[in-house]
């Protein structure tokens, strides 16, 4: 196990479901979001933190959107990799990417730099567990650990090979869909984490329009982990001002970890 | 499956599963003999194929080359190669049990030609189309819409190609159960890029069997347009295995490739992933995708399909560019010397000739690829030619 993945197993909270919440990383610029970053650090387990990308797939309209402003606004990877340096010392954090950035970088010399900002983990929603052993074997090098996906279309075979590549923990897409929709949470969500959970040793964390705390409570019931991204976004969009944005991430990461502790007590 | 170390699926989870069933069946059917009568037949009958080897005297003549031919792809039904591919896939998309089609298109032939596969199996059909290419290509929008596809523009970005695959492939994670995803050129995830390159793979079958009937000996050099490049490989395949046929695709050279402004990504890009593939690409330092710029919608597009990519790194095809001037020149000459008018995109195959013609044809004969008629492109050529219509 990567130093990385072990850190990011020993994020999860034994009474309760652990919080990931997610910041652009340089938007609406770096310095701005690296305050938001810090804003949410005090109730996040886990931190993550996205690297704008001129054509991601996986994402909606919300995060494309913060994303063509934050390249507007001249964001580079390197710049987004200072951020995760800058919040050292506080939870640990995975950088979510898209796998072009990582081959333009070399894996090598990306994976290196992440290590040395403290960066535990990555996401790369484009690079399914058959595609890209030198990425691999590159963050492992550099204790980095690489964050898996998971989706409801995913067949058990797969999950189960899933697991083997999971040294930290798996990241659930709640719906076949891009991020910022709107999640069920029903019986089919539950079916789905309960196949996973068959399959997959260590912690499974939920994404993929989370929006409520009411939401976030109900999945933290079955699963270990929420991610809520978009929802974010669209309150520092909605915000007046930077400090009315502090704010509302302030007040809504608490408003979360209540919901998430009420529902293991419940 | 790969082509050299270029392909891959470089995709969302999600329609990793979608991906195995479409290869797995796709491995089926090509074998099966209903499937391979039926299309066949269809190709036949409603398609039109096989398409002329058309000899080219005058515009031969004017560049410099004794035996011109050109492949008649313009000829097809809907008026672009692109039929051959849409009709295969929504077969099997039909066999495969899908209800609902959505494609990607940029000078809105693949759009036209889905919507019409589409239509002749009675399946609903959804068009991703850039906002710009709406209006550069609008006589296609129409024909779309008469066909009963539904268009949805996209704005996102310059509003060409990559925009819209980019939206449809979001379209189709989302609704993957239901959905097939008829991928417009040889480009996306595997299997994708060699699903297409089998179901354009007619026209090289075809016109190898045409060149060797009327001049008992392969052609010296095969020229071909490359945005993607579902045309050129449909046509190289015919003669990849003949190593004294020249091959050579040309790009979208634009404004110049030094202008930046261009979609030579052959030429100019570097290996990157875009659209579930690792090929060339353009790009900056740091990874992101930069805008391509051709006057031709279909060449508007800054990756190219992986097999191409393979092949310019062995050498086994010659990568080219002509600029939109070139282009342009030599749309008015076909239209002149031959009575044939091109599309844009074809029309990029020919300036190459309007440039080299002399050295190229100096070996015995040369064919083209016409990949589509220019109806769609007249009144964008007409502005940018200054014709007062």
């Amino acid at each position: 196990m990567s130093d990385g993945a072990a850190r990011l197993r020993a994020a999860f909270p034994t009474d309760r479901a652990a919080l990931i919440p997610y910041v652009m990383g340089g938007f609406p610029s770096v310095e701005q979001s690296l305050d938001y970053a810090r804003a949410l650090a005090p109730y996040a387990d886990i931190l993550e933190l996205g690297i704008p990308f001129s054509d991601p797939l996986a994402d909606g309209p919300t995060i494309q959107a913060a994303g063509q402003r934050s390249l507007a606004a001249g964001t580079r990877p390197g710049d987004v990799i200072d951020i995760a340096a800058a919040l050292r010392g506080g939870p640990p954090v995975v950088l979510m990417t898209y796998v072009t950035l990582l081959i333009a970088a070399g894996p090598g010399a990306f994976f290196a730099r992440a290590a040395a900002a403290d960066v535990a983990g990555v996401i790369i929603p484009d690079l399914p567990i058959d595609e890209g052993d030198e990425i691999r074997t590159a963050a492992h090098t550099s204790g980095v650990a690489v964050v898996p996906l998971a989706a409801p279309t995913t067949t058990d075979e797969r999950l189960h090979a899933i697991g083997r590549e999971s040294d930290a923990f798996t990241y659930l897409v709640s719906v076949a869909g891009v991020t910022g929709g709107e999640v069920a949470v029903d019986e089919s969500l539950r079916e789905f984490v309960g196949r996973a959970r068959r399959a997959i040793e260590g912690p499974l964390a939920v994404g993929f329009g989370i929006r409520t705390p009411a939401q976030a409570a109900a999945i933290g019931g079955f699963a270990d982990g929420v991610v809520i991204a978009s929802h974010l976004v669209r309150l520092i969009e909605d915000a007046e001002d930077h400090a009315h944005a502090i704010a509302a991430l302030d007040h809504y990461g608490a408003e979360l970890i209540a919901a998430l502790a009420g529902a293991r007590t419940a | 499956m790969r082509f050299g170390p270029y392909g891959g699926r470089y995709v969302p989870e999600t329609v990793i599963s979608a991906l195995d069933e479409l290869g797995e069946a796709y491995s089926r059917y090509r074998e099966d003999p209903d499937f391979v009568a039926e299309l066949d037949g269809l190709l036949a009958s409603f398609v039109g194929r096989a398409t002329p080897l058309y000899l080219a005297e005058r515009l031969g003549a004017r560049y410099g080359i004794e035996r011109l031919y050109l492949k008649r792809e313009d000829l097809c039904h809907t008026g672009a190669h692109k039929i051959n591919n849409a009709l295969g896939q929504v077969l099997l998309a039909q066999r495969m049990g899908k209800r609902r089609i959505i494609a990607e298109t940029g000078a809105g032939q693949h759009g036209v030609a889905t919507a019409t596969a589409a239509a002749l199996f009675g399946m609903s059909c959804c068009v991703y189309m850039g906002r710009t290419d709406m209006r550069r290509q609008r006589l296609n929008v129409i024909r779309m819409k008469m066909l009963g596809a539904e268009v949805r523009p996209v704005d996102a970005g310059t509003g060409t190609l990559k925009h819209a695959t980019s939206e449809a492939i979001r379209d189709w994670v989302t609704n993957v159960a239901e959905t097939h995803y008829v991928i417009g050129s040889v480009v996306g995830p595997a299997p994708y890029p060699e699903i297409v390159a089998e179901l354009q793979s007619v026209i090289g079958r075809e016109a190898r069997k045409q060149i060797l009937t009327v001049e008992g000996r392969l052609p010296a050099v095969t020229v071909a347009c490359v945005g993607g490049g579902s045309n050129a490989i449909g046509i190289f395949r015919g003669f990849l295995n003949d190593p004294e046929v020249r091959l050579i695709g040309v790009e979208a050279g634009g404004e110049g490739v030094h202008t930046g402004r261009h979609g030579a990504s052959l030429g100019h890009g570097k290996p990157g992933v875009l659209h579930g593939s690792l090929s060339y690409l353009l790009q900056d330092d740091d990874g992101q995708v930069v805008e391509a710029h051709s006057i031709s919608a279909g060449l508007d597009y800054p990756g190219v399909g992986p097999e191409h990519s393979h092949l310019r790194d062995i050498g086994r095809v010659r990568y080219e560019s002509v600029t939109d001037t070139e282009a342009l020149a030599a749309f008015i000459d076909l239209s002149r010397f031959e009575g044939i008018i091109p599309a844009l995109e074809s029309a990029h195959a020919l300036a190459l000739l309007a440039r080299d013609g002399a050295a190229l044809g100096a070996d015995g004969p040369v064919v083209v690829c016409l990949s589509g008629r220019g109806d769609k492109d007249v009144e964008q050529a007409a502005a940018a030619l200054g014709i007062d219509v």
